[in-house]
């Protein structure tokens, strides 16, 4: 007994849910399909920043896009989301760094964005008082923040499933075949047919890619955070550093989080990461260098999400190149969190309109495989 | 003194020096292993034996003839060439067998062929309304103090709970000459009848005379309030008095000190962070590795021994160990291994020992009511999380423990949920009409013990790092 519906998305991440919520407020009937829970994988336990600084320009339209949306995040899906805007900061480390920003700055200023502003050390030292003195300057992106990851996806999958998705956790999306117009795709004892599939699956989603004809240069990487104990209020914006690989967040409880995309090593078919603490120590000498503060904090916790990383480092998103009714959503590497809320809602303007004013035109498959549609 | 491990790589690392930990790193040693015993205390015997080379308490018949064998373990371990490092705190084990332990506030990597953790056991969660308060401790901790340091509680005292521990802490604290004014026992009056067809295995193990003397001598001493059903404690912020109800009565108590016990877990947080996999255990009500017949866990290379493998007690844990190292021995060194007991008497001996184990596990499986707690009861202490706030989670699609991290932050704090795990899993799943199995359990992570920024700072600094430094 098959089951239709007016599309099948797989994969329960922040991509995968935003797209099922945006597809029914766009009136459609979508099934989820989720092998694990939503949230489970990097969507769920990645550093929550919301972030336009130092994006990749290819990428900087759906991320601006994506900005408003988190801005009344909590219209949308009744839940606040954790979402806090207190700017994000790119802090040099020295003139050299502090050039190339200012270089950076002037490139986005010339194709017309401005969200990012050049600051001096002075105006550093006001964002972030707890900065080593020698720092002297940066970029910020004022409306940029940060919001909890788990408590996102869990928001958008609730709010889909509240209008009408069909929501399928804890079974693969298997058996994926197109015929007779129509995508099947099983999940555990059912099968669902759709004119439309967004393959959405993360980590999983170049083996669905390649499966269906469409190989792309991807790997599986795990990217590790730590969380420090509570220590006193020091610091609002999220900052991270221009040259070397650090992401430092306070919450509002005054745990601080540590990121900066050193890698685990993931074991994607058990769904599992081995941490590499040697590389973690090096975030660690990073903190204790340039936040004196830090130093007697105690590392609570260290763990690492699943997800896709491109060769190029930009997603794949946007339209197959050789099946009609297939579409991309994933390769988000390291940088999808912010982006989840807006690709969706252009994902669902794709599916339904055929096409979107955001322009997303660098992202398609087909810079790897000239279209044949 | 603290000194870190001699070397890189071992054979053999044991993590734990309790009876399981001793007799396994002993055993390992004696055979011709390079063996490390790393333990987080400051000298051996983990809980059972605490302080056995240095308790102020030198009158033998005050803790008990089984606490003393735990000197003839220490003493075969210092006979072998096994190298023991006392305050040492394992934060981290994964599936490559790297170890991660923090000695004197500095960090050291190691590597072993083979792992036996023996990191014993936890005391269960006791959420009764009232138990977050100052004055409300357990009654391992009060053991702790009363065998490393001599001290019994002389204020107003109420023990409250089951189990064989309870009625041992009891006996010692009566024979130091502490206090107790009352002991409310929990036990459920239905476990009595359920537990009667174990009871032969029981009365012929030596569990039974040595549980009968003591109860027997502590009920001498101390008015003992059996069938209690209903318990809090209450306060200013500071224990006032106990209330419990008992048959249909209810009674409220004056109380300075509190000491709750129900029974002790495996303390899985090393194990569950390595990866290996655990199944719910519906007699015992925890989490329990799955082990082959030798210890062995789902990890290749890493085997449990004592508590941690399943609530055994320390006989048990003593041949447990030494039957995971028999089969590290028969793995890296078999012709060594000839030298050794046979395994088939390893068995016996293990067998005999868990004798009368399934009658106590009946006997003291706690009731629903003091494990899983309801209204503004504190679950989680680290976030102060009651349960009223994990089942509005579950209202609004927290399916599990991993998921309800991101509604209420629980299991999050300092104590990686050893305090709040297995409430949380018992309370969700008998909201959700699942079984404990199904909710499971959270993911638990390193550093399984906190460990400071500084320190991780100063660990050795590895290739790729002088590289990276380099390319600038």
């Amino acid at each position: 007994m098959t089951t239709n519906v007016d599309a099948i998305v797989i994969g329960g991440g922040i991509h995968g849910c935003s797209t099922t919520l945006h597809l029914c407020l766009a009136g459609l009937k979508p099934v989820l399909i989720e092998k694990d829970y939503a949230g489970r994988h990097a969507s769920g336990v990645n550093a929550g920043g919301v972030r336009q600084l130092a994006r990749h320009v290819p990428e900087i339209p759906l991320s601006i896009r994506s900005m408003g949306i988190w801005e009344k995040i909590s219209d949308l899906l009744d839940d606040d989301c954790s979402f806090e805007s207190h700017g994000q900061v790119l802090v040099a480390e020295n003139e050299d760094e502090l050039a190339v920003c200012r270089a950076r700055v002037a490139e986005l200023n010339a194709l017309g964005f401005t969200h990012e502003e050049l600051i001096d050390s002075a105006e550093l030292r006001r964002l972030v008082p707890a900065v080593a003195e020698t720092c002297p300057g940066g970029v910020v992106s004022r409306r940029d923040g940060a919001a909890n990851p788990a408590q996102t996806t869990t928001a958008f999958r609730r709010k889909a499933e509240q209008l009408g998705a069909i929501v399928r956790e804890g079974v693969a999306a298997s058996n994926i075949h197109y015929s007779d117009g129509l995508w099947h795709v099983d999940a555990g004892s059912e099968s669902f047919a759709a004119p439309v599939l967004v393959n959405a699956a993360g980590a999983w989603a170049g083996r669905i890619a390649a499966a269906l004809g469409e190989p792309v240069p991807v790997e599986t990487v795990a990217p590790m955070l730590m969380i420090t104990s509570r220590v006193p209020h020091f610091i609002d914006p999220v900052v991270i550093l221009r040259g070397r690989k650090l992401s430092f967040k306070q919450f509002k409880n005054g745990t601080v989080l540590i990121g900066g995309g050193h890698l685990a090593t993931p074991y994607q078919d058990r769904n599992e990461t081995v941490l590499d603490w040697k590389s973690l120590a090096i975030s660690a000498r990073t903190v204790f260098e340039l936040f004196p503060v830090m130093r007697s904090a105690t590392i609570v916790r260290a763990w690492a999400g699943i997800e896709a990383k491109m060769k190029d480092d930009i997603p794949v998103f946007g339209p197959s190149s050789r099946h009609k009714g297939l579409y991309h959503q994933f390769g988000f590497s390291l940088h999808g969190f912010q982006l989840g809320p807006g690709a969706g809602a252009v994902m669902a303007e794709l599916v339904v309109n055929g096409g979107t004013q955001t322009r997303i035109g660098d992202l398609g498959i087909d810079r790897f495989h000239p279209s044949t549609l | 003194m603290t000194v870190a491990p001699k070397r890189g790589d071992y054979d053999v690392v044991v993590i734990g020096a309790g009876p399981a930990g001793l007799a396994a790193a002993a055993t390992s040693a004696e055979a011709g292993l390079s063996t490390l015993l790393l333990d987080e205390n400051a000298g051996p015997g983990g809980q059972v034996f605490r302080a056995i080379s240095s308790t102020p308490v030198t009158n033998r018949s005050q803790l008990g003839a089984d606490y003393w064998v735990g000197a003839d373990l220490v003493q075969s371990l210092r006979a072998s060439s096994a190298e023991v490092v006392h305050r040492a705190t394992v934060w981290s084990l994964d599936r490559n067998l790297d170890i991660a332990v923090s000695i004197g506030g500095a960090s050291a990597f190691v590597k072993a062929k083979r792992v036996i953790l023996a990191t014993g056991a936890l005391e269960r969660p006791f959420p009764i309304p009232g138990w977050t308060l100052p004055g409300v401790m357990t009654a391992g901790a009060a053991q702790t103090m009363l065998k490393s340091s001599a001290l019994v509680p002389d204020g107003r005292t109420v023990i409250a709970g089951q189990g064989p521990l309870l009625w041992l802490l009891a006996a010692q604290i009566l024979r130091l000459g502490g206090r107790i004014d009352r002991i409310l026992d929990t036990t459920a009056r239905g476990n009595y009848f359920a537990a009667l067809p174990h009871a032969f295995a029981f009365v012929t193990s030596p569990y039974f005379t040595k549980g009968l003397s003591m109860m027997r001598e502590v009920k001498a001493k101390v008015q003992v309030v059996s069938g209690v059903t209903e318990l809090s404690a209450s306060g200013d912020g500071q224990l006032a008095s106990v209330s419990y109800v008992a048959g249909s009565k209810r009674e409220t108590i004056p109380a300075d000190l509190l000491l709750l016990h129900q029974g002790v877990v495996p303390n899985v947080n090393l194990a569950m962070a390595a990866g290996i996999e655990h199944r719910w255990d519906d007699l015992q009500l925890c989490w329990s590795p799955v082990l082959d017949a030798n210890g062995n866990s789902s990890v290749a290379g890493i085997a449990i021994a004592g508590d941690g493998a399943g609530i055994g007690g320390a006989n048990a844990a003593v041949v447990r160990g030494r039957i995971a190292a028999r089969g590290a021995v028969d793995a890296l060194a078999p012709a060594a291994a000839a030298k050794l007991p046979a395994m088939a008497t390893l068995r016996t001996d293990l067998a005999r020992a868990e004798r009368g184990r399934v009658f106590l596990d009946t006997l003291f499986r706690p009731a629903p009511q003091f494990r899983i707690p309801q209204g503004d009861t504190i679950v989680c202490r680290c976030e102060e999380v009651t349960a009223m706030d994990v089942l509005d989670s579950v209202a609004i699609g927290a399916t599990g423990p991993n998921q309800l991290k991101a509604y209420r932050r629980t299991g999050m704090g300092p104590c990686q949920g050893r305090l709040c795990g297995l409430t949380v899993t018992e309370l969700m799943a008998q909201a959700r009409g699942k079984t404990p199995q199904e909710i499971g359990y959270y993911r638990l992570r390193a550093p399984v013990k906190p460990i400071t920024l500084a320190e991780l700072a100063a660990v050795p600094k590895s290739e790729s790092d002088v590289k990276a430094v380099v390319r600038g």
